[in-house]
């Protein structure tokens, strides 16, 4: 309790941080959910290819792991490459999950259960092809920021990384926000989402938008891999499967197919497995994630901010 | 929804279209020619470890062994099939009930475990049966009121934490878990246990005693009014809850039941181990029986147990492609889902609710 109480502003910097990469891959889950109404349960390998391709071009502009931190110039271009790269994969990775695991099942009006099974099949299929090309131990990533305070915010440490971190974060959740409210294609999202029949009716390609959908998931995927590349520092094959299960989580938590929701949720997440640690000791850090979300959902059975892709202001 | 039960009645006159060769061949058979058939099936099943046919053995790993595994994997996805295929509730943790009744036999029959009970294994059986009903109702008591895919992440939570629970706590072994598991009773004539450490062949014949009576009970379990209401909450719960089928009580029903027949598979892969430690029970292995559920055909019993057999058993014969094994898995589970997305060996009724969407579809 003392623990908490001494680090809570340090305990609420770092866990902003954690869930802001939280946030972004919900939002993966939460876009397809919002038009599918599945869950897909590969988008934590749409993730680790995000990681995995952002490493690759660093080492292709010749930074090193073990080189040592660039200039200031050279970080930014780096950091562009090493986004576009991730964000290109994840995209990428997510459109043919679509079109492999989803598309065929949705032509044959399949169960629900059985998307579910083909997106783990796929998941297990892509988790474990990066498992053999680049193998099953942890992958250091170039390293690019050295850590610096920046500010203290009620005497808590809020380093450079943090704040881009959590600031790269909310700007992509806004630039999506603002694409799915305000652009002609996130209108088709959102009919999409809130009656797929009347929007075909309308003229609307669901097709088009589906995919449209994975991708701009696979985009968030990708912010995502980065940040997570500078945060962590190192990743692996299997990344992706807890903090996936994680962000799903999140995505609940907020209120499934609820973009805001995502973001809610990630960030109390992050926050709350940081507090939840400090109070009971870090090895209970997923407990206190999954017993949190089970009280939240028995008192609000939709979750925080309610299911409403489709539902928000037109 | 009418339109479902219409073609249900109009079943026999659509069955040459619909239903599979097997299956039309298994109905022209007259009953004595069944029984035939069912004897040499039952006598092949038990005398395979004996046999050890050269296709089907697993060069990499001791056959018997790998064939109770997939007993285990068959009881389990039996248990998940009445919460999943019967019920229609999802639940992705299924390996926390899996783990508790594994655990019950550890704790209370093992000499150095904490309570140090050491009671013989024909006591723990119950005792874990019933601590995993516990936890079953436990679960479902607070989440049933959620839909479907909140229920998924709450029940995969609830997976996890069951694990991690078991790995932070030294009272139940930590990381390093609980030896010295007691096995099943009986001797030889010479004194040597039967259940002994070097021969898993009894274990697979009590796996197949075990898969028997379960699949007898859930079948019982189907065709009664419990069934019958698990059936109407799947194709539509707000109706049923309508037409007075108290909907939260048999689905925590469901999960009860689907609960304890989860705690014996662990509690009798737990005898035959000797040992366990949290690792025997990640998150990965709910998938699996998952995909043994959904691949064989969810709802049908024989399709459950085909799809066990499948996804225990496959990652086993295959061991040779190593590090391939669980990617040609993956594909595998992709394929299978992708090209028959009713399972292998579909419920009746499912298969009909299928062509009946494809046909409003088509229209």
């Amino acid at each position: 309790m003392h623990f908490l109480l001494d680090n809570f502003w340090d305990l609420s910097v770092t866990g902003l941080a954690q869930g802001a990469i939280y946030a972004l891959i919900a939002l993966g889950y939460t876009l397809v959910y919002g038009v599918l109404r599945l869950i897909n349960f590969a988008h934590s390998e749409v993730f680790v290819t995000g990681t995995f391709a952002s490493i690759l071009v660093l080492h292709m502009l010749g930074l090193g792991s073990d080189d040592p931190v660039p200039s200031a110039g050279l970080v930014v271009l780096y950091m562009v490459a090493a986004a576009v790269a991730a964000m290109i994969a994840s995209g990428l990775t997510a459109v043919v999950v679509e079109r492999v695991a989803y598309r065929p099942l949705r032509r044959r009006n399949a169960p629900p259960l059985v998307f579910l099974i083909s997106a783990i099949g796929a998941s297990f299929a892509i988790s474990e092809a990066v498992g053999v090309f680049v193998g099953r131990n942890e992958v250091r990533v170039p390293n690019l920021v050295q850590p610096q305070t920046q500010f203290h915010l009620f005497g808590a440490a809020v380093s450079n990384r943090q704040i881009l971190v959590v600031v790269s974060a909310l700007v992509m959740m806004v630039a999506l926000d603002q694409f799915i409210r305000r652009t002609r294609l996130g209108r088709g999202i959102r009919a999409v989402s809130q009656d797929p029949d009347s929007a075909a009716l309308m003229g609307v390609n669901a097709d088009r938008v589906i995919a449209l959908t994975f991708v701009l998931g696979g985009l968030m995927a990708g912010g995502a891999a980065v940040l997570y590349d500078l945060q962590f520092g190192v990743t692996r094959f299997n990344a992706g499967f807890l903090l996936g299960i994680k962000a799903f989580t999140a995505a609940v938590l907020g209120g499934i197919g609820n973009l805001r929701g995502a973001l809610l949720g990630g960030l109390l997440l992050g926050v709350m497995e940081n507090y939840g640690s400090a109070l009971i000791g870090s090895q209970w850090r997923d407990v206190v994630a999954f017993v949190f979300l089970i009280v939240v959902l028995m008192f609000r059975p939709t979750g925080i901010l309610g299911e409403s892709l489709g539902r928000a202001r037109a | 929804m009418s339109t479902v039960t219409d073609r249900l009645r109009g079943l026999d006159a659509r069955r040459v279209e619909l239903v599979s060769l097997p299956r039309q061949w298994w109905g022209s058979l007259p009953t004595p020619a069944r029984w035939v058939v069912l004897v040499v099936l039952a006598a092949l099943l038990v005398a395979l470890p004996v046999l050890n046919p050269p296709l089907l053995s697993t060069p990499d790993s001791d056959f018997p062994t790998v064939l109770f595994i997939v007993g285990v994997y068959c009881i389990a996805a039996l248990g998940l099939n009445i919460v999943v295929g019967l019920a229609g509730l999802l639940d992705l943790g299924y390996v926390g009930f899996y783990a508790v009744g594994a655990y019950s036999v550890a704790v209370f029959g093992s000499p150095s475990s904490a309570l140090a009970t050491h009671f013989p294994w024909l006591v723990c059986i119950p005792i874990a049966i019933a601590l995993s009903m516990v936890a079953g109702v436990l679960l479902g008591s607070p989440t049933l009121r959620l839909r479907g895919d909140y229920l998924a992440i709450v029940t995969l939570g609830f997976g996890e934490i069951v694990r991690l629970t078991a790995l932070n706590s030294s009272k139940l072994g930590g990381a390093a878990g609980i030896t010295e598991v007691p096995a099943p009773p009986g001797h030889h004539a010479d004194g040597s246990p039967v259940f002994g450490v070097l021969d898993a062949k009894p274990y697979y014949w009590l796996a197949l005693v075990v898969i028997f009576l379960i699949v007898i009970a859930s079948r019982n379990l189907e065709r009664s009014r419990v069934g019958r209401a698990w059936l109407a909450i799947r194709e539509d719960e707000d109706a049923a809850e309508l037409m007075g089928v108290p909907t939260f009580k048999f689905k925590l029903w469901a999960f009860a039941m689907g609960a304890a027949v989860g705690g014996l598979a662990g509690a009798v892969f737990a005898g035959q181990q000797g040992f366990i430690n949290p690792e025997s029970f990640q998150i990965q292995l709910s998938i699996l029986f998952l995909a043994a559920v959904v691949v064989g055909g969810a709802g049908n019993r024989l399709g459950v147990v085909v799809g066990a057999v499948l996804v225990a058993y496959l990652p086993e014969r295959f061991r040779a492609l190593a590090e391939y094994r669980i990617l040609v898995f993956g594909l595998a589970l992709l394929l299978m889902s992708v090209f028959r997305p009713q399972g292998l060996l579909p419920s009746k009724r499912r298969e009909v609710e299928l062509a009946v969407r494809r046909e409003a579809v088509d229209a």
